[in-house]
């Protein structure tokens, strides 16, 4: 199936998964006008964003089922499997993060349904920004994400840290889309367009002036905040600390996909002759694994642990930034599946055990967790293996793939680094496990108040059966991601083709 | 057929079987246990019988796995797996058993995790693809972590860690160059693949890239086996697991890191690994392994840590006679690797008997119990003179091998490690001495009760193969001999 994005119906068609979820966000947006107090209006409000994000998952298949394939001039959307395989991780995400949040707001008693309607637009900006052949829709979506990420933030109005988070993320966020928004303009003002694949074609003709490498500075700075890269990871932990933990969830996933997937789209397709950025994206790379480790390494209390850890984690999917080519976007999108489900996993674990935002939760808290809530344990073992990128689980695969982007691409200094900044981590996820089974209970009731309710259990189930299968078979995710990292191409071979 | 179902089912039972183990009623748990490592082993013993003594795999099975990366489950036996293929299965039954009062909180678990731990030791030693190989050597991690950190002693949590994060620290590196390998030969020949026999046969000359992957491969495999400077976590281990952990470690754990330089570290880079420096450096750790490890070995108070660093000294005997590559040292090689698996495990059974009675590890906690259980002194003193290598035991056998075979490689550091068979019997006489002989002057001693039938059951087979190896070991040598031989040819340039 062709699509022209310049005729309207052809775009309707290409914009089909967004459309779907925005109506669904305006459905939602007028139920909860009408129902927003009781437990019952909440829950009614998290199964109708299921179902949305469901029917939204299902129109992206159909467009990946048809081979929906661009056609005619550069348009403002793109159309291709990348972008139908981020939407169903942006959609995966975002559903793993409703249903752990249905016992957590009730138990917080943020009775408010409006959150899902947040989560949703945040979503459909995630969505847009992997969607984006234009700079202006990148930065239209990230707005978009950024907006609802700054409330859900600040969600819990009564507690002072979920507000101080909100702040610091919005006043960080602001200079990070200020930064972005700069760069977009110097781009603008060398190349006369803010169209990805005319860029490229200027790129490629080797039309780099100095304003051009300016801009291209400044949109990495840009990403690299909004990613949590180190040096502009400060705002990170602070605010996946004071956050609710699903929202926590949330941002260390989706957030951190979306700008990943709409960095790469960028680099692939307007800059991958401009060579300048490799060795930037290299440094970055190396900083963020060695910091986000060793910062983490220094941590007691269990979120901020895992604040850290996905800094880290940012650092691996630099390595596959830096490696570049179809392989390194393959290995993206293997990783972040394998990191939003072992994500989502941890912090499930953890929003069920904590109270009041979570924050006071310490690894040593969760001694003898295994002896009391066996499963509970099981799944969080589970997920701090696949953290740590050991063997049969997804962390692995992801890992394993990353490696072999970075090797193929003759990175082997940056792939002997990552595996180091791997042997450092195992001194941070090592401690939970050992918590958990190796610790006994500081009291009988040391793990009496947790509640992980239905959906979570879902949510928890689904995630541990997923690593656990595509650590041991992963040959259909790989497919997926091949053909998915392979339809993102720099204009020239587009040209060939 | 036997030959082409025989290593997937002694891969997979242990699987199915620790499934099992977790869902019987606990109390149960340690028959079932029992079972399975006893059908487990019942399945390998005809592989001693069905081998035959030529070069190559056999028992091949071959499917693919991962296809996009060519990654295939690749298994099979050759002269030097066949043999800690055995001694995994033989030791494992007598682990479940010797474990049988020791261990009284979460059964289910413990047994659960030490068939698993199986199916990670023999993946390993059969994977002829190098990601299996790496998935194997990785998932045993996870076993002896918990076993060491959920049963162990008072300091297990610290020895639980250190041990992981060693094996780890090495293994990953190991990654990275397993994944250079893979794109070197897939850009050479057009094929991306894993496969063992395929990396071997193009590898061509690397030229200085081969000193990097070498060095990545001899720190995975040195940190295992463990050589000097390497050793550090050993003594924590060993001395923390329970006397299960303690056995498989040295017996089955450590082989890993020896047969990872016969399989790979060797045969893929030749020219680096015999080269003059690794040749210096190699034999001199594996000497201050053999002298260091039996020296600090006399000096311990706690009979259990003695035992560990006997382990440092032992394996110092099997790296010097790989190194040495002749057809005597590598024979020796192997069977010291299989003797120290058999005397140390026995040892630490022993240990771990007098521990559950007593309580205490320490040396001078006893004297003269020889009076009291004298027949858990005499199966101690045989233990032992074999763990020294007297002639008649299956010690002598291996180690003489070693340095018959050496003295023509390298005669001055073998005349050095003979030093090293005379420090073994210091240690281990005067421990032996102290432990048993002296005066009985403890009043806790006096009342210690000797082997029981279940006990005897656990040590009566590995005295069995003592003296077996010891008086006639032709079986074991006929069936090494091609393999070494085809190892030495592989190595040792044309």
């Amino acid at each position: 199936m062709s699509l022209d994005v310049s005729v309207s119906g052809d775009l309707l068609l290409a914009l089909l998964p967004e459309l779907v979820l925005t109506a669904w966000a305006l459905v939602l947006l007028l139920l909860v006008a009408w129902r927003h107090q009781t437990v019952r209006d909440l829950r009614i409000a998290g199964w109708l964003t299921l179902v949305a994000l469901l029917s939204t998952a299902v129109a992206a298949w159909w467009l990946w089922w048809n081979h929906a394939q661009p056609a005619g001039l550069a348009g403002m959307i793109a159309v291709d499997d990348f972008r139908w395989v981020t939407d169903w991780l942006f959609v995966g995400g975002a559903a793993l993060t409703t249903l752990i949040s249905f016992a957590y707001l009730e138990r917080e008693q943020l009775l408010a349904p409006e959150y899902y309607v947040l989560l949703i637009f945040a979503t459909l900006g995630m969505m847009l920004m992997a969607a984006g052949e234009d700079l202006m829709v990148i930065f239209l979506g990230l707005e978009l994400m950024s907006v609802a990420v700054y409330v859900l933030a600040g969600f819990d109005r009564k507690s002072p840290r979920s507000a101080e988070a909100a702040l610091k993320y919005f006043l960080l966020g602001a200079f990070a889309s200020g930064f972005l928004l700069y760069g977009i303009a110097l781009i603008y003002g060398a190349t006369g367009t803010t169209n990805l694949t005319l860029i490229g074609i200027q790129v490629g003709m080797g039309g780099s002036g100095v304003m051009l490498l300016a801009g291209l500075a400044l949109l990495l700075v840009g990403f690299a905040f909004k990613v949590a890269a180190v040096p502009f990871h400060m705002w990170a932990p602070d605010v996946y600390d004071g956050a609710p933990t699903p929202v926590t969830a949330f941002m260390a996933t989706g957030v951190k996909a979306a700008a990943f997937a709409a960095l790469f789209r960028v680099l692939t397709e307007a800059f991958a002759h401009a060579g300048a950025w490799q060795e930037i994206v290299w440094w970055l790379a190396v900083v963020t694994m060695v910091g986000g480790n060793l910062l983490a390494l220094a941590q007691r209390s269990l979120k901020r642990m895992l604040a850290y850890s996905s800094v880290a984690h940012a650092g691996y999917l630099l390595v596959a930034v830096a490696s570049g080519r179809s392989a390194g976007t393959a290995a993206f999108i293997v990783y972040l599946v394998a990191y939003t489900l072992m994500s989502v996993g941890a912090f499930a674990v953890l929003a069920a055990k904590g109270r009041r935002g979570e924050s006071d939760v310490l690894i040593d808290d969760l001694a003898g967790l295994a002896t009391r809530r066996p499963w509970l344990a099981f799944a969080l073992a589970v997920c701090m293996l696949s953290l740590l990128g050991f063997p049969g689980t997804a962390g692995f695969i992801g890992k394993w793939y990353i490696l072999i982007a970075a090797t193929g691409a003759g990175q082997n200094v940056l792939a002997a680094i990552l595996v180091l900044a791997s042997v450092v981590s195992a001194g941070y996820y090592l401690p939970v496990i050992m918590a958990m089974y190796m610790k006994p209970e500081s009291s009988d009731t040391a793990h009496s108040g947790i509640h992980l309710g239905r959906a979570g259990e879902i949510a928890v189930a689904t995630v541990v059966a997923a690593l656990l299968v595509f650590g041991v078979w992963p040959n259909r995710l790989l497919d997926v991601a091949k053909t998915a990292g392979e339809s993102l191409r720099p204009p020239a071979a587009a040209a060939e083709r | 057929m036997y030959a082409r179902w025989v290593v997937t089912a002694l891969l997979v039972w242990p699987l199915v079987a620790a499934a099992v183990v977790l869902l019987v009623p606990a109390p149960r748990a340690k028959y079932v246990a029992l079972f399975a490592t006893l059908v487990e082993f019942a399945l390998s013993v005809p592989l001693w019988w069905a081998f035959v003594p030529t070069g190559g795999m056999q028992f091949m099975a071959d499917y693919a796995w991962i296809a996009p990366w060519g990654i295939r489950y690749t298994v099979g036996v050759d002269g030097i797996s066949l043999f800690l293929v055995l001694l995994t299965t033989f030791l494992m039954p007598l682990s479940v058993l010797g474990s049988w009062s020791s261990i009284t909180k979460r059964e289910p678990g413990f047994y659960a995790l030490l068939l698993v731990l199986t199916t990670g030791m023999i993946g390993v030693f059969v994977s002829l693809d190098l990601f299996l190989f790496y998935v194997m050597w990785e998932v045993m991690l996870i076993p002896m972590y918990f076993i060491i950190g959920v049963w162990g002693g008072e300091n297990r949590l610290y020895a639980a860690i250190k041990f992981f994060i060693y094996t780890f620290f090495g293994s990953l590196l190991m990654l990275v160059a397993i994944l250079v390998l893979y794109f070197q030969v897939g850009r050479a020949t057009g094929l991306y693949s894993f496969g063992y026999a395929h990396l071997l046969a193009n590898l061509g000359n690397l030229g200085t890239l081969a000193w990097w992957l070498f060095g990545a491969f001899f720190l995975a495999f040195a940190i295992k086996v463990p050589m000097f400077p390497f050793h550090t976590w050993l003594p924590d281990a060993h001395v923390e697991a329970p006397t299960a952990g303690s056995v498989i470690l040295a017996g089955i754990l450590l082989k890993m890191g020896t047969y990872g330089f016969l399989r790979f570290a060797l045969p893929f880079f030749p020219t680096v690994a015999l080269s003059q420096t690794v040749q210096m450096v190699i034999v001199t750790l594996s000497l201050i392994g053999i002298i260091y490890g039996g020296l600090v070995a006399m000096v311990q108070p706690d009979f259990k840590k003695l035992i560990a660093y006997s382990s440092v000294a032992h394996l110092g005997f099997v790296m010097l006679g790989i190194w040495a590559l002749t057809l005597q040292s590598v024979q020796g090689a192997l069977l010291v690797m299989i003797n120290h698996g058999i005397s140390t495990g026995a040892l630490f059974f022993l240990v771990g008997m007098i521990y559950e009675r007593r309580h205490s590890r320490l040396i001078e906690a006893y004297g003269g119990i020889a009076r009291v259980v004298p027949l858990f002194a005499a199966i101690l003193t045989i233990v032992s003179l074999s763990s020294i290598g007297l002639p008649g035991t299956n010690g002598f056998v291996g180690e003489f091998l070693v340095l018959l075979g050496a003295f023509r490689t390298y005669p001055v550091a073998t005349a050095l490690a003979t030093t090293g068979v005379i420090i073994a019997a210091a240690y281990l006489l005067w421990a032996l001495q102290r432990v048993l002989f002296n005066p009985l002057d403890k009043h806790e001693n006096e009342k210690l009760t000797d082997l029981t039938p279940r006990e005897l059951a656990v040590l009566i087979p590995l005295l069995v193969c003592i003296v077996w190896i010891g008086v006639y070991p032709k079986p074991f040598l006929t069936r090494m001999e091609p393999a070494a031989r085809q190892f030495i040819e592989q190595v040792r340039p044309k």
